[in-house]
């Protein structure tokens, strides 16, 4: 069997594999949102040496950055139903992805936060700024210098990595293609295409976040 | 300060130092590298708590409350309390880079005194006009050389009317030619403000102009005190000595 690549049905398929991508962003959206205020939940919790707490959270960001995605979203989707937890495909999956990647946005906020030298901490402290004005004005504005660029990177992975909740039903983009497959016994034309749509969008994302990059290394 | 005794692990810095600072008195240390100095300075502005003995500024205890004629320990709300009369000028500057240096002084005017958006921009230019930067308000730390910064953290530290200021060789991360600028502005504090000073510091020239008494300090030790005519001119100790010579034979 020769294989013969069709552009009429590649182009035919556009419009469906669209709609998936409103999934995919959508869920990347939500997904960071989500991950970027953890993240900074899960920094501040283990900065801020609390009893019990801190260890608690090192554990916990510990456990999700050590166990695969796809483990979280099936435990999310097919396990905790049977307790009486039960969210749409697509809320489940932002849901999972935005635990993934706050594990890893908390040790950016960390890396972030420590690197604010000692030396403002205590021009603060001199001048006897309150401590809620320290962090919100002083040390998180600088540590987001760092991380901001960082953050960039993580939602143009997470935007590519949407793609395994296909596997929990969500019809985004990969998930589409794969029907589409299924129905016509096409895939290489559906698949091709999304993954061009993929990097559309994240090949001039990602040089907005070296420019980003680029503009607060120089500043 | 009393009896005040600062270790690191197993290492005393600071040996039962027994020191006071009267109102308006100006105060250099000198004293060869590790030897304390920092560490004293640090500790008056309330940034290390002292494995021993008490600090008190103007009337309040950094870490002690006093009750029933005893001295308890206390904790940060106190120090925050003594602190409100101690500034501190530090080495490396520490602005805060992403502010302008209008920024930089209102900051405290605002967020420590409470004073109206207006208010601290007016006490602000006042105070950094004082330190010849009316014409660099706009300015965030990068764009100004290190005297210009420097002279902006002395306004930013003179914004609370402290009683005492502290001087941590502040001029020591500066360029040779930015030094004078810095002085200068110093000089003229100690000689029209009725602020106490403590001042940290390798230059014996401006020392001996400022100074109403100079400490000199070794291994945690005060080796020598007095006027500056008697410890930098005409010292007694011989340890005195070998340093001001090392000093100017740099
Ligand atoms: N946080 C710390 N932990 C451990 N040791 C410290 C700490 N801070 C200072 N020291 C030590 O205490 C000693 C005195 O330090 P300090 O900075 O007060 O000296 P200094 O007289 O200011 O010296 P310099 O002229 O180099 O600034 C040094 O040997 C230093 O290594
Ligand atoms: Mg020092």
């Amino acid at each position: 069997m020769t294989f013969q690549w069709d552009w009429g049905f590649a182009f035919q398929q556009l419009p469906t594999l669209l709609q998936g991508l409103v999934f995919t962003l959508e869920a990347t959206f939500f997904g960071s949102l989500l991950a970027f205020v953890l993240g900074l939940v899960w920094a501040l919790a283990r900065l801020a040496e609390v009893p019990v707490v801190s260890p608690l959270v090192r554990l916990w960001v510990e456990f999700v950055r050590g166990t695969p995605l796809l483990i979280q979203l099936y435990f999310l989707f097919f396990i905790f139903p049977s307790y009486g937890v039960t969210l749409p495909a697509l809320e489940t999956g932002i849901i999972g992805l935005g635990i993934y990647y706050s594990a890893y946005a908390s040790e950016v906020y960390r890396a972030g936060i420590e690197g604010v030298p000692r030396g403002q901490w205590e021009a603060s402290l001199a001048l006897g700024l309150p401590l809620r004005r320290v962090w919100g004005r002083i040390v998180l504005p600088q540590a987001m210098r760092f991380a901001v660029p960082v953050l960039g990177n993580f939602v143009i992975s997470m935007f590519k990595e949407s793609a395994i909740l296909s596997t929990i039903s969500v019809l985004e983009l990969i998930g589409q293609a794969n029907i589409i497959g299924a129905e016509t016994a096409r895939y290489v034309e559906p698949l091709t295409m999304a993954a061009l749509i993929f990097l559309v969008i994240s090949y001039p994302a990602a040089r907005l976040v070296r420019l980003l990059e680029a503009r607060t290394g120089a500043a | 300060m009393r009896d005040v005794t600062m270790r690191y692990g197993s290492r005393t810095v600071v040996d039962s130092l027994l020191l006071s600072v009267k109102p308006r008195e100006k105060v250099a240390i000198i004293g060869p590298s590790g030897s304390g100095k920092t560490t004293i300075l640090r500790l008056a502005m309330g940034l290390e708590r002292p494995s021993e003995g008490w600090i008190r500024i103007d009337g309040n205890y950094l870490w002690h409350v006093e009750r029933n004629g005893a001295l308890l320990p206390a904790g940060e709300q106190q120090a925050r309390r003594a602190r409100r009369a101690v500034g501190m000028v530090f080495q490396q500057f520490n602005l805060f880079p992403h502010m302008t240096a209008m920024q930089n002084v209102t900051e405290p005017l605002v967020h420590v005194l409470r004073l109206s958006k207006k208010d601290a921009h007016d006490r602000a230019a006042d105070l950094l006009t004082r330190v010849g930067l009316a014409t660099h308000l706009d300015h965030r730390p990068a764009q100004l050389s290190g005297g210009q910064q420097q002279r902006v953290a002395i306004a930013r530290s003179l914004a609370l009317r402290p009683k005492v200021m502290l001087f941590d060789e502040v001029t020591s991360a500066l360029d040779p030619e930015l030094v004078g600028e810095v002085l200068n502005v110093i000089r003229d504090l100690a000689h029209t403000t009725s602020m106490a000073m403590m001042i940290v510091t390798h230059e014996i020239t401006f020392a001996s102009d400022i100074a109403d008494r100079v400490i000199m300090f070794d291994h945690g030790h005060v080796v020598e005190e007095g006027t500056p005519d008697v410890v930098l001119r005409n010292p007694q100790s011989p340890r005195t000595k070998q340093f001001l010579k090392a000093i100017l034979e740099r």
